[in-house]
Parts: structure tokens; C-alpha cells; sequence
């Protein structure tokens, strides 16, 4: 098949610059542009037979085809993105359109700012524990899932039953939207009508109970337990995929070799999926940086008590739509850029390994 | 690099290639313990982890589906309990007093322009960057790559001063405009790699055969593309419908042309207020059920389309 359609290809090319070469040798720069311009059934036919018509054509394609998507994207996303470097270096209110130039003077203001430090602080810490403890719990089930299973005959590894079933329902929090999520561990949280301190009334424990997101010690705790919360069932999905790409011969060496599990999962499985823990990892640290929506929904007053949950996303919004400062505002961002990148480049430079084919 | 079945060719190369014991594990060859020793007792362990996260994942989901139909009054202060008598209004109230079909119809006027857009404007730069060498085309593919990296946060405020002098502030089309942008990156980058590993004998042939490149592309190639345009799909989609900070940032002017999500985040503020439950409960489920459905549905499609996210 491959092979005729190479011939066919050859000779219809050769017939194809041959008439080239013998029609009107060349036409006007005038009429080719204006084929460039118009939808190509609007082609003149003496530009059809033009020897450069049919560079003319791919470009024509390739010009018309990027011109709506470039746009939009360099408007939408490329500009304000540049903008936003600039607009750091203003004193910009957002309300009006005069501003001047105040050069560093937004930065030097953000490092007295103990506001700014309060929400980099909690945002330093949801990037540092909630990917250590959802991609903890993820491999966990994950490995339950795929090892936890009885032994059958001649296998070296099983995984449980209705293994399916448990990541179905694992994904759930997943497919909602983070409002829906917001609200209801809001009233998950709420001390009366929630059922957090429901159950602990009823086993007993009422000295547990508490206003939870009312309480400045625990309010980001909740905030940390949603936010992995939502994000356990993407990494068991995530990392039974991945575990179900190694082979099971390598668990029947290791269980030959009298590995117990917990040492399969440390020396076997763990090594194996690296890579995809690793970028496990850079994936949920982005999404513990942009906790904006959680916050802003569930949390009293959008990052409180107090300054308790505050995070950078949330304070560069409130600085930028209810105080007025755009440009402070814009400083944070920038800000938030950089923490985001060094983040990444730390990730990728301490895992700097070789990749594992198998 | 078919996106819809990832795990095949690993699994093809991890037949071909030896097993190697892996280093470090204990030298000294033991007997495999027989069954019903290590392997029963981790079941019992594994299983009863799984099933408590279960409920941990599910558990809220639950109780709120089920509050949804009890009582307002009977739910203030306990938590738990069924419905005493099956009444939709809740239902009847989240609709129309907290306008959650009006909430919803605005997020499908969104979704049916911005969604269309997106797949359409995407695969279209992406076939382009994929099939042809110009003069930039490496520019342009990194120019939308970058654009994944980088936090929306950071834009919002000039973007929100960029809507405003387009006029296109707190109006439909400009919040179109917006999610195509934002979705533009990810789906160009998926779709070039999936373009990449399609024939370019094919396209050839309908050249040869006398098809413009408009047409290629549309009878052809796109729908060769399929499986990767619904993978894709599905993670637009998910991601557009459950979007909550570009209509906040650019949609908040106006009560009426709110989004699902913006609504439900309102509704909770009110109803906290006013104690009506119920209501806060019914919307909630209004908002959750059919996605939910969706999911189940076609769990594999939107498992392997969510987790190509990741993967990228």
C-alpha cells in the first residue's frame, strides 16, 4: 500500500511541475497576492499553473490557519502576561488610566508587607506538605490496589477485587468543580449542621470538636486536607496506571528472592514509576500554589480568621479588585511566578536521573 | 502515542524485555509464602483501607444528596438522617428562587461557544505546527507550550484591563474569548504530539488526489485525529464547566449572566445566612449529578483524558 502511494506520489509530481514548466512561465507578483489573500477557490487560473503556486498554497494554508489562534493568544494570554512585568513597575490603581512609574518600589514595599510574607508563608507550606501527603496516600492505594489482593496460584502479585470499582469511585472528586467542592466542605466543616463534629459526638470525642474554619489553628489544616483531598483519586488512578506497566516478572524475582512488600513497593515498585511520581509532584505543587478557589470559597472572609488562610493567589485578588493597587497587585504575581519556577527547576535538578526502560 | 490506549505499547515492550531481578532485594532465596499467610492478612489491611477511603471520597458527595431531600428544618443541627417525606422543594427552590437554571443555562451558553472554539482553533494550530515546516514553526509551538507553565493569576489583572477596552468585559463572547485563550496552550500541545503520530501518507494521497489542504484537514485528518480530539475534549470540558476564576475576575458584573459555579459559591453565602439548607443542598446536587453521570458513563474516556494532564 505504502509503496504504491509513493509512486503515484512521484509521478503526479513530476506531471505537476512539468505543466508547471509549460503553462504561463510566470505571472505578476500582483495576482499571486492576491491569491494569498483569497479563499483558494478564488485562485485565478493563471496563478494555478504558476511554478510557485504551489509554495504559495502551503503558505496560504499554514498563514490562515495560525491567524485565529495566534490572535486570540497573543492577546488574551501573551500580552497581559508581558503587561503584567511592566505594570509591576507602576503605581497603578486600576481605577483610572494615569499611573506613574515608581521602578522597584512595589517590591521594596512587598518585603515589608507582613501580610504578603503571612500568605507566601502558608503558601510555601501547602506546596511543601500537600503533594508529600497526597501523593503519599496515592501510592499507598494505588499499591493496595494493585498488590493487596490473596495470593492465586502462579502469580506473583494480585491485585484486589472490584480494583476498577475503588478508583471509580477514588476519581469522584475529580470531575467537580472546585466551587462544588468549596461549598460543600464548607458545610462539611460547619460545627452544628457539619457531620465532622456530628461523628465525633457520636463516638464520644465532643472535647475534638471545634468551629473548625472559625478557629485560626485549624483553619488551614481544613484548607490542606481538601485541597488533597481532592487530588488523592487522580494519583491512584495516575499510579495504578503506571504500576500496571511493570511487568510481573520483576515481582516474581523479588518474591523469589524473599522480598517482603514492604520492600517490593520500596526497591521494585517506587524506583519504577519515578518518572511519573515526578511529575506527580511538579503537577500537584502547582496546584497547592494556585489553592485561589478553596480559599476564596470555603474559608471565613477569603483567607481568614484573620490572616490565617490567607494565600499569595488570594491577596494579589483582593489587592487588585477590592483595594485598588494593580500594580502592587501585578509585584505579587510576579512573585508568585518566580516562587512557581524555582519550585520546578528544584524538582527537576535533585530527581536528575536515568530513566528506567523496561 | 495513541492517547486512547496508553498502556498497550508498555506493555508490549515489557514483554519483549528480560526481567531483571531488581538490586538490593535480600540475596537468600526463600520459598514463596503459601497462600492465606502474608497475602491474607494484607487483603483484610488493604481492603479495609480502601473501603474507608471510599467513604472518605464519597461519604460528602452522599450526604449531601441525601440532605438534599430532607427537610430545611430537620437538617439544622442534625447532620444526619433520611428524608421523612419525599419533597422536591428544595429542588423547586434552588431552581428558580437561587436561579440555578438560569446559572446553568449561562454556563452551557458559555461552554457551547468556548468548547467548539477550543477543539477547532486548537487542532487547527496544532496541524499546522505538526504537518508543515516554515520559517517559526518551532516558535510558535514553544510560544504555546510555555503558555501551559504559566499562572493565570499573574495575567488576570492586566487581562481583566484588556477585556475592559475591547469591550468586552463582563459579556459572553469576551468570556469565550478568555477560555479559548487559556485552553489554547495545553490543546495545541496535545494535538501537535497526536498529529505528529499520524501517516503522513494519507494526507499525501488526498493531495494527490486533488483535495485543497482545507479539506485534507477536514475529511481527513481531523477525524483520523478522534481519538486525541476526545481525550482532549473531555479535559476541556471538564476544565471549562467547572472554571470559577476567570468568571470571577471577568463575569462578576452582572447577577443575572453568572456561572454555575459562581452561583453555587453565592448560594452558600446566602443560604449560610438564612439557614435554608435544603436549598444550599439541592443546588449542590443539581450542579453534581450530571457530571457525575457523565463520569460513569464514560469513566476510561475521562480517567485517561484528565490524566494525559498530567502527563505532559
Amino acid at each position: 500500500m505504502a509503496n504504491d502511494v509513493r509512486t503515484v506520489d512521484k509521478t503526479t509530481t513530476d506531471s505537476g511541475s512539468d505543466r508547471g514548466a509549460g503553462g504561463p512561465a510566470r505571472s505578476g507578483a500582483g495576482p499571486l497576492v492576491l491569491a494569498f489573500l483569497l479563499p483558494p477557490r478564488f485562485t485565478p487560473e493563471k496563478v494555478r499553473n504558476d511554478r510557485r503556486y504551489r509554495t504559495l498554497d502551503k503558505y496560504r494554508f499554514v498563514c490562515w490557519f495560525l491567524l485565529l489562534p495566534i490572535v486570540i493568544y497573543a492577546i488574551f494570554v501573551v500580552s497581559p502576561f508581558f503587561q503584567a512585568f511592566y505594570y509591576s513597575l507602576t503605581d497603578w490603581t486600576g481605577f483610572s488610566s494615569d499611573f506613574a512609574f515608581v521602578g522597584a518600589d512595589n517590591y521594596v514595599r512587598l518585603l515589608e508587607d507582613s501580610s504578603f510574607w503571612a500568605s507566601l508563608r502558608h503558601s510555601l507550606l501547602l506546596l511543601v506538605v500537600a503533594p508529600l501527603v497526597t501523593l503519599g496516600l496515592g501510592l499507598f492505594f494505588a499499591f493496595m490496589l494493585q498488590a493487596g489482593g490473596r495470593h492465586k496460584k502462579n502469580e506473583a502479585i494480585s491485585g484486589v477485587r472490584g480494583a476498577k470499582l475503588y478508583k471509580n469511585v477514588y476519581f469522584f472528586p475529580q470531575v467537580l468543580s472546585v466551587a462544588i467542592i468549596g461549598v460543600v466542605w464548607g458545610a462539611m466543616y460547619d460545627p452544628i449542621t457539619g457531620p465532622i463534629n456530628e461523628v465525633l459526638r457520636l463516638a464520644g470525642l465532643d472535647f475534638l470538636t471545634r468551629s473548625w474554619l472559625a478557629d485560626p489553628k485549624f483553619a488551614l489544616s481544613c484548607v490542606l486536607f481538601v485541597l488533597c483531598w481532592m487530588f488523592i483519586g487522580f494519583y491512584v488512578v495516575l499510579f495504578s496506571a503506571a504500576m500496571g506497566a511493570i511487568p510481573k516478572d520483576i515481582y516474581e524475582a523479588a518474591l523469589l528472592d524473599g522480598a517482603s512488600r514492604p520492600a517490593t513497593f520500596f526497591r521494585v515498585t517506587l524506583p519504577l514509576i519515578w518518572d511519573t511520581v515526578q511529575t506527580g509532584w511538579i503537577y500537584m505543587g502547582i496546584q497547592a500554589l494556585d489553592s485561589f478557589a478553596i480559599v476564596h470559597i470555603m474559608t471565613i472572609n477569603r483567607g481568614g480568621p484573620g490572616e490565617s488562610t490567607l494565600v499569595t493567589p488570594v491577596y494579589l485578588y483582593k489587592k487588585a479588585f477590592d483595594s485598588g493597587q494593580a500594580g502592587y497587585a501585578t509585584a505579587i504575581g510576579v512573585v508568585l511566578l518566580l516562587v512557581t519556577m524555582v519550585f520546578a527547576a528544584i524538582m527537576m535538578l535533585l530527581n536528575r536521573r536515568d530513566r528506567i526502560e523496561y | 502515542m495513541s492517547a486512547t490506549q496508553p498502556a498497550e505499547p508498555a506493555e508490549k515492550a515489557a514483554a519483549e524485555a528480560p526481567s531483571q531481578p531488581a538490586a538490593g532485594v535480600a540475596a537468600a532465596a526463600k520459598e514463596p509464602k503459601g497462600p492465606g499467610t502474608e497475602g491474607g492478612t494484607l487483603n483484610v489491611f488493604a481492603n479495609s483501607f480502601l473501603v474507608l477511603w471510599v467513604v472518605m471520597a464519597a461519604g460528602p458527595l452522599v450526604w449531601v444528596m441525601v440532605n438534599s431531600l430532607r427537610d430545611s428544618g430537620d437538617i439544622q443541627g442534625k447532620p444526619f438522617g433520611l428524608p421523612t417525606a419525599f419533597s422536591f422543594e428544595n429542588f423547586a427552590n434552588a431552581w428558580s428562587d437561587a436561579n440555578i437554571g438560569t446559572f446553568a443555562l449561562n454556563s452551557l451558553i458559555i461552554l457551547a461557544g468556548s468548547l467548539p472554539g477550543t477543539m477547532l482553533l486548537g487542532s487547527m494550530a496544532a496541524y499546522v505546527i505538526a504537518r508543515f515546516t516554515f520559517p517559526g514553526n518551532r516558535f510558535i509551538y514553544l510560544l504555546f507550550a510555555g503558555g501551559m507553565m504559566f499562572p493565570i493569576i499573574l495575567a488576570v489583572v492586566p487581562l481583566f484591563f484588556v477585556m475592559d477596552n475591547f469591550g468586552l468585559l463582563d459579556t459572553r463572547q469576551g468570556l469565550i474569548l478568555a477560555y479559548i485563550a487559556y485552553s489554547l496552550p495545553f490543546t495545541t500541545f496535545f494535538m501537535t504530539a497526536f498529529f505528529r503520530t499520524l501517516p503522513g501518507s494519507i494526507a499525501e494521497a488526498a493531495t494527490i488526489d486533488g483535495a485543497s489542504h482545507m479539506r485534507t484537514f477536514f475529511q481527513i485528518m481531523l477525524p483520523m485525529a478522534k481519538p486525541g480530539l476526545i481525550s482532549i475534549g473531555i479535559f476541556n470540558f471538564l476544565g471549562q464547566w467547572n472554571q470559577y476564576f476567570l468568571p470571577l475576575a471577568l463575569n462578576s458584573e452582572h447577577g443575572d449572566q453568572a456561572l454555575l459555579t459562581q452561583g453555587l459559591a453565592e448560594l452558600s453565602v446566602n443560604q449560610g445566612y438564612e439557614g435554608d439548607w435544603g436549598a444550599l443542598f439541592a443546588g449542590l446536587t443539581i450542579a453534581m449529578v450530571p457530571i457525575l453521570v457523565v463520569y460513569m458513563v464514560f469513566q476510561r474516556q475521562v480517567q485517561e483524558g484528565l490524566t494525559a494532564g498530567a502527563v505532559k
